[in-house]
């Protein structure tokens, strides 16, 4: 039994289908895995004690073809709301918050016939990149426990890296699944703007937020990306675009090589200072492979798509959260102090003992942007410098069928070494916030390693081409082989 | 950069109030970071209209029929106090 929780998604997938074995037995291998596991690496917040009740009673009606993740253990990133589960956003301002619904994304993994072992560790409100600002401790890299995850889906990556589960959803507003999915070694997919619902999700930047999955491969991904894609009349910015049809997986499997395919370098991304040798070297060996395969390599230029984009991406989610956070005011739901003696202070004393420090900041931050006399210096020229980054995006994307370039400049860095600088840890997204900013789909995938700890890198698409980017990612996975997934390292 | 007076005027916009030492940490961080997106000033944007979303389509309204989607029990669930009919709060006048 204990080899069912290292099989991919598909795998297990197709032989819980086929009744060679039991959804509570496949349940019952991560439960364990989790309880192995979880000591050293803190991946979750809450283990569901419902889905093992979950999985017999789906094994009593047996496989339900119509099901495409019938009996499929998955965890889900504490940011969407689980209809009855706790979802603290990795905040004490939601410690006890239960939600009475499911984010659109949750049901369509219900409806799909998945069990939801638990909710995953994430930075507080999905402001970080290490997972070190969660209010519930860290999350550590299952590939070197005295390093991060990644943030802001840490926990989502770590539980995948871990074995933990098959498949976690994740958020991605500035790279929260692509750089833990690098850091961890493991596939995370960033869907275009608008083709993922985020009803349900709690949100940090609203212009920015996309939900995906974190899997061990990129078959794995294009199946939940299937599942949890569609118009959702509930979220106004879902896009009116059909879901994918049940044949999306095997349209991506179908594709075995790259020949005639263009794949454009961003020459401002390898350009940049800071950028770890190892990366650079792994980069270098992933666009030869991508070149062996067939594929015909071209320069492109993304002017804006490093330095700016930072500024820019800051300014436009500080902004964001800062209203998005309002309602985080001790009346309804949520942490309410006891020392409050009027309405005024019940806000503010609740807000500021629930709240972390980096969340405080980004608030302030976004309240400056957006204050009188400030709003046209930063938060208007921020926009304006955005239109111009999706614009460079688009003019880049005409000249090939998709980018390959790096996730983080680094590998995973050890625990607490950075976290009291939060300049240099947002200079860590170099190569992530762009695609927000210009809502874009990406893919990261493992391409390497520097000793024990994984990099990746992101294949980046045109607007809702993301079966371009798992083409490509499949094909490239497939000829680098098995990226092993560990026993933990404590 | 960001004068004291200008960390209290921001906490108290946001509704919060870290104590003396962490605000005065807030300030100096926040200036450092503030100082970083001035990089945006090199840019060129006469003439560029700001995009706030890149969501390209046009948002339907559903019909403007009234729907009960929950009922109270529901949404004071999660209330810190209440009375059963709504939420309670400090005396407002």
């Amino acid at each position: 039994m204990s080899e069912l929780y290292a099989a991919s998604l598909v795998e297990i997938r197709d032989r819980l289908a086929r009744g060679e074995v039991r959804a509570e037995d496949v349940t019952r291998a991560c439960l364990d895995r989790i309880e192995a596991t979880e000591p050293a690496i803190h991946a979750l917040l809450a283990v569901r004690s419902e889905a093992l009740d979950e999985a017999r009673a789906l094994d009593a009606q047996g496989p339900d073809p119509s099901k495409p993740l019938w009996g499929v253990p998955v965890t889900i990133k504490d940011a969407l709301a689980t209809a009855g589960t706790k979802t603290t956003a990795g905040s004490r301002i939601l410690e006890n918050f239960v939600p009475f619904y499911d984010a659109f994304a949750v049901e369509k993994l219900r409806d799909a016939g998945a069990v939801i072992l638990g909710k995953n560790n994430m930075d507080e409100f999905a402001m970080g990149s290490s997972t070190e600002n969660s209010a519930y401790g860290p999350t550590h890299n299952p590939r070197d426990t005295s390093t991060v995850p990644g943030g802001s889906s840490g926990g989502s990556a770590a539980s995948v890296a871990a074995m933990q589960c098959f498949a976690s959803l994740g958020t991605d507003t500035g790279g929260s699944i692509r750089q833990p999915a690098s850091l961890c070694g493991c596939v995370g997919l960033k869907p275009t703007y608008g083709a993922v619902s985020r009803y349900g999700l709690l949100a940090y930047g609203s212009s920015l937020d996309q939900i995906g999955p974190l899997t061990r491969t990129v078959e794995d991904a294009a199946l939940v990306f299937s599942v949890i894609a569609g118009h959702d009349p509930r979220d106004a910015t879902s896009s009116p675009r059909p879901a994918p049809g049940p044949d999306f997986l095997d349209s991506v499997r179908q594709c075995k090589h790259l020949a005639g395919m263009k794949i454009g370098i961003p020459v401002e991304f390898m350009a940049v200072e800071g950028l770890d040798p190892a990366v650079a070297e792994a980069c270098a060996r992933a666009q030869n492979l991508a070149r062996g395969l067939g594929a015909k390599l071209v320069d492109v230029s993304l002017p804006h798509a490093t330095r700016h984009a930072i500024a820019a991406y800051y300014i436009v989610a500080m902004a964001e959260a800062s209203s998005n956070l309002a309602r985080y005011d001790g009346v309804r739901f949520g942490h309410r102090s006891d020392r409050a003696k009027n309405l005024e202070e019940l806000y503010t004393f609740s807000r500021t003992e629930g709240f972390g420090a980096e969340v405080q900041r980004r608030i302030l931050l976004g309240a400056y942007v957006l204050s009188a006399g400030y709003y046209d210096a930063y938060y208007r020229k921020a926009a304006e410098v955005r239109r111009l980054i999706r614009e460079d995006y688009l003019k880049a994307l005409e000249q090939c069928d998709a980018m390959l370039a790096p996730v983080s400049p680094v590998p995973a860095w050890k625990l607490g070494s950075i976290i009291d600088d939060p300049l240099k840890m947002y200079l860590m997204d170099i190569y992530t916030v762009s695609l927000n900013l210009a809502g874009l789909p990406g893919l990261s995938l493992p391409v390497g390693r520097a000793g024990a700890l994984p990099i990746g890198m992101q294949i980046i698409g045109r607007e809702f081409d993301e079966a371009t980017i798992l083409k490509i990612g499949h094909v490239m996975q497939t000829a680098f082989g098995d990226f092993d997934f560990p026993c933990v390292q404590a | 950069m960001l004068t004291p007076e200008d960390m209290a005027h921001l906490s108290r916009l946001s509704r919060l109030a870290p104590d003396a030492a962490t605000l005065e940490r807030f300030g100096a961080q926040c200036g450092d970071i503030l100082k970083y997106m001035d990089v945006l000033a090199e840019v060129d944007t006469a003439d560029v209209e700001p995009l706030y979303s890149p969501a390209q389509h046009v948002q339907t309204p559903r019909a403007d029929e009234p729907k009960r989607r929950r009922d109270r029990a529901q949404v004071l669930a999660n209330a810190p106090e209440t009375d059963g009919q709504f939420f309670i709060v400090p005396r407002i006048v």
